[in-house]
C-alpha cells in the first residue's frame, strides 16, 4: 500500500531534488488564520505538510514551539480541531502529504482506535509522535501502521547503529533525523556530521531520510537538502507567525503571507540543493 | 475500570518493560533513549552489588544520620486521645512518626540522592541536573553534588523561587545554580520539563537526579528502592518497640518518593492498612487542588504513564497546594498501580486541614513538620480518635517544617 507520502518521495526522487517538509503549529494563533496558513503552505513550495498538535508540556521543545502551541491553546485548539483543519485543507489539496506532530498524551486521551478512524477519515498521512521510543510501539506505532498510516520516527545523534535497526523497524513514510541533540529551534549542528549521519542511517534503511532542528534559512535548507531526501523547518515558520503578532496577540500582518514569503525562499533552498551537491 | 486480579504479592514490579500493570513504562524521546537504557544497564549492575550497598549504608549512616528514629508522639496521641474521649468514643490509636525531618538536609530526598549521586559516579557522569518543587530534592541535590564535587543545576518554578526562598539561598550556598523556570505556572511540572530538555540537550557528560519515584523506567524503580530503607527501617523498629506490626501506615504523596519508600516494605503485610494523602488544596470541586489518584485519569507525562490532572483534551492542568513539594498535577506510576489494584487507599487532605495539623503537632510535639508531611498528620487526627487504643498508626514525617514558615505566617496573616 502506497500513501500520499510514499507517492511524493518518488516523485521528488525523479525531479531529483530534496523535499521541503514544512511544520507549523495547528490553531496558532486561531484556527481560522492557521488553516489559511496550512493552505498557503502547497503554494509556496511545501512538499510535505507537519501540522503541530499543541499540547500543554512539550518537553522536546525549545520556546518558540513552546510559545506557539501555548497560543494556540489559549486561541481554543483542540485535537478535535486539528483533525477538522486537516480534513477542511483535504477539500482544496488531495496531494501534499499530511503528518500530524506532537505528544502521545491528546492522542491516548482522545483514544487510539477512535484517533486513527478519524485521523484518516482528515487525510492524514502520517504521524510524529515525540514521546513513542520503539520501546512503546504497541501503544500506537503497530495500530498506526495496521490502519494504514505512515509511523515516522526520529533518529537522533544517540542512535548508534546497534539501536538504528531497532528504530526503523517499525518506520515508514521517511525517517526523521534528529540533527542534533536538544530541543527544536536550536542552532544548527555540523553540517559535515549531518551528511555523515545520513549517509550512516541510509545504511540501514531504503526509506527516504529528512533532516530537520536547526534549519532556519535558504542557504541551510541548500546545504542540508544536498546530502539528504528532505529538509524540515520549524521554528523558522512558527516565528515568522509569532513576529507579526503584537504584544495582546493581534495581528500586525497576515500571518500566511508571512509564512508564504518564508517558505517561498526555503523552497528555493531545496530546489538549488542537489546543484550544491554537484559543486 | 475493572480491578485487576490480586496478585501474589505487590512487590515485584514493574516488570521488564518498566510497567505496573498499565502504568509507567518509557515515554521519552529517542534522543534519551540510549541514555535512559545506560542508566538500566548500571542500575541493574549496582542494586545488589554488596560494595555498592556498603558505600550507600556508610554514607547513609555518617552523612545523613540514618537510622532515623520512629518515635512515639506522646503529646499528638493524649491529644487525640482527649478529643476520642470528648465525642463519647474513649479510644485513640498510638500515633508514631518516622522521623525522616531529622536526616541530614531535613528531609528523605537525601536517601535518592545519595544513592544516585553514587550511580552518577560509576557511570562517570560530569554534571547533575535536578527539578525541584519545595526545595528539599533542590538542596539534597546541592548537597550531594558538593560532598561528591559535582557541577550542579537545580530546575525550579518562578513561583516556587518565590515562596521557598530559604531553600533557593541554601542551593546557592551549597554551589549550586538556580535555575528559575517561568513557563506554565511556575511549578514543579514545569520544572521538570526544563530539566528534561536540559537533558536531552546535554545528553553526553549529564546524570539527571529526578527526586520522585516518577519518571520513565527505571527512575521509578530504582527512587522506590532508594526511599525503601524508611520502610524497612520503620517495618523493624516497630516490631522491636511494641513487638507487632502497625494497623495504619500513613504518607503523603506529591510525586509519591516518601510514601513509596514507608509503604513498599508494607505491601505485603496484608492486615496494615495503607494510606496515601494527595493534596486537596481547595477542595476537589474546582481545579484547585492535586489530587491526581482523587480526581484525575490516566494519561501520559514525564515518561510514564499514571494518573494525571488533564482537562478532556488530554492538556495538563496546573494543581494547586499550600505546599509546593505536592504541587505537582501526576504522581508516580506505582502508586496509580497500588489505587487501581485497591492495595493503597489514597485520599485528599485540604490546605486548611494541613495548617492545622501544622500548627497543633508543633504544639503538641514541639515538632515543626514539613505541610507536605503535615497533610499526613492532618489525615492521622481525623482517622486515630476512632480506633483503639491498643492499635497502632505510623506517620512519615517526611521533613522538616521551617522552610515553611514564611508561608504559613502569610496564611496567618502574619508578617516576619
Amino acid at each position: 500500500m502506497t500513501t500520499r507520502i510514499d507517492r511524493r518521495m518518488a516523485k521528488l526522487k525523479t525531479e531529483g531534488r530534496p523535499a521541503l517538509v514544512t511544520y507549523f503549529m495547528g490553531g496558532d494563533p486561531d484556527y481560522d488564520t492557521s488553516l489559511s496558513i496550512m493552505k498557503a503552505l502547497p503554494g509556496a513550495g511545501a512538499d510535505i505538510i507537519e501540522l503541530g498538535m499543541p499540547f500543554s508540556d512539550p518537553m522536546a521543545d525549545g520556546p518558540a514551539i513552546q510559545a506557539a502551541g501555548l497560543r494556540a491553546l489559549k486561541g481554543g485548539q483542540t485535537l478535535v480541531k486539528t483533525l477538522k483543519m486537516a480534513l477542511e485543507f483535504r477539500t482544496g489539496d488531495n496531494e501534499t502529504p499530511i503528518v500530524l506532530m506532537g505528544y502521545y498524551n491528546p492522542i491516548y486521551i482522545y483514544g487510539v482506535d477512535r484517533f486513527l478512524k478519524d485521523a484518516i477519515a482528515s487525510g492524514i498521512d502520517g504521524l510524529i509522535v515525540v514521546d513513542l521510543p520503539p520501546e512503546m510501539d504497541e501503544e500506537l506505532c503497530i495500530p498506526a501502521l495496521k490502519a494504514g498510516i505512515n509511523f515516522i520516527r526520529l533518529a537522533t545523534p544517540t542512535t548508534d547503529d546497534k539501536r538504528l535497526p531497532k528504530v526503523l523497524q517499525n518506520t515508514s513514510g521517511f525517517v526523521y533525523y534528529v540533527s542534533m541533540t536538544g530541543i527544536t529551534g536550536s542552532a544548527l549542528a555540523d553540517t559535515g556530521k549531518v551528511a555523515a549521519a545520513v549517509k550512516r542511517i541510509k545504511g540501514h534503511t531504503d526509506l527516504p531520510v529528512c533532516v530537520g532542528f536547526g534549519v532556519k534559512t535558504a542557504e541551510q535548507a541548500r546545504v542540508i537538502g544536498a546530502n539528504a531526501d528532505g529538509v524540515v523547518v520549524g521554528t523558522a515558520i512558527v516565528n515568522a507567525v509569532a513576529n507579526v503578532l503584537g504584544p495582546k496577540g493581534e495581528k500586525t500582518a497576515d500571518p500566511a503571507e508571512a509564512v508564504a514569503t518564508l517558505v517561498s525562499g526555503l523552497a528555493q533552498g531545496v530546489r538549488s540543493a542537489r546543484l550544491a551537491a554537484a559543486e | 475500570m475493572d480491578k485487576p486480579a490480586t496478585p501474589n504479592s505487590f512487590r515485584t514490579g514493574p516488570d521488564e518493560q518498566g510497567m505496573f500493570g498499565i502504568f509507567g513504562g518509557r515515554f521519552v524521546a529517542e534522543t534519551l533513549m540510549p541514555l535512559i537504557l545506560d542508566l538500566e544497564r548500571h542500575w541493574n549492575e549496582v542494586k545488589d552489588d554488596p560494595d555498592f550497598k556498603a558505600e550507600l549504608t556508610d554514607l547513609s549512616t555518617h552523612y545523613a544520620g540514618r537510622p532515623s528514629k520512629l518515635y512515639f508522639a506522646e503529646g499528638l496521641t493524649k491529644h487525640l486521645r482527649e478529643v476520642s474521649a470528648a465525642k463519647g468514643l474513649g479510644g485513640g490509636a498510638k500515633v508514631y512518626f518516622k522521623r525522616e525531618d531529622l536526616n541530614h538536609t531535613g528531609s528523605h530526598k537525601i536517601n535518592n540522592c545519595l544513592g544516585q549521586i553514587l550511580l552518577a559516579k560509576r557511570m562517570g557522569k560530569k554534571r547533575i541536573i535536578a527539578e525541584t518543587g519545595a526545595g528539599q530534592h533542590g538542596v539534597a541535590s546541592a548537597t550531594v553534588a558538593a560532598r561528591f564535587g559535582f557541577p550542579c543545576v537545580v530546575y525550579m518554578g518562578a513561583t516556587d523561587v518565590a515562596r521557598q526562598s530559604p531553600n533557593v539561598f541554601r542551593m546557592k550556598l551549597l554551589g549550586a545554580e538556580v535555575r528559575p523556570v517561568t513557563a506554565g505556572h511556575g511549578t514543579l511540572k514545569d520544572a521538570m520539563n526544563e530539566a528534561l530538555r536540559d537533558w536531552v540537550t546535554n545528553v553526553e557528560d549529564t546524570y539527571y537526579l529526578i527526586g520522585t519515584a516518577a519518571g520513565p523506567h527505571p527512575y521509578p524503580e530504582l527512587v522506590r528502592d532508594f526511599q525503601s530503607v524508611i520502610g524497612t527501617e520503620a517495618r523493624a523498629q516497630i516490631l522491636e518497640q511494641e513487638g507487632r506490626l502497625p494497623d495504619t501506615i500513613i504518607a503523603c504523596v506529591g510525586g509519591g518518593s516518601n510514601a513509596i519508600g514507608l509503604f513498599h516494605p508494607f505491601l505485603d503485610d496484608k492486615d496494615v492498612r495503607i494510606i496515601g494523602i494527595e493534596a486537596g488544596g481547595r477542595g476537589l470541586d474546582g481545579i484547585e487542588h492535586c489530587a491526581s489518584m482523587s480526581a484525575g485519569a490516566p494519561g501520559v507525562l514525564h515518561g510514564n504513564r499514571t494518573y494525571l490532572l488533564q482537562n478532556s483534551d488530554g492538556q495538563i492542568m496546573d494543581g494547586h497546594s499550600i505546599s509546593a513539594g505536592l504541587d505537582y498535577p501526576g504522581v508516580g506510576p506505582e502508586h496509580s498501580w497500588l489505587r487501581d489494584s485497591g492495595r493503597v487507599e489514597y485520599v485528599p487532605i485540604l490546605d486548611d486541614e494541613a495548617l492545622e495539623a501544622f500548627k497543633l503537632t508543633t504544639r503538641v510535639e514541639g515538632i515543626i513538620p514539613a505541610l507536605e508531611s503535615a497533610h499526613a498528620i492532618a489525615h492521622a487526627v481525623k482517622i486515630v480518635p476512632a480506633m483503639d487504643k491498643d492499635q497502632i498508626v505510623i506517620v512519615n514525617l517526611s521533613g522538616r517544617g521551617d522552610k515553611d514558615v514564611h508561608t504559613v505566617a502569610s496564611m496567618l496573616g502574619m508578617e516576619i
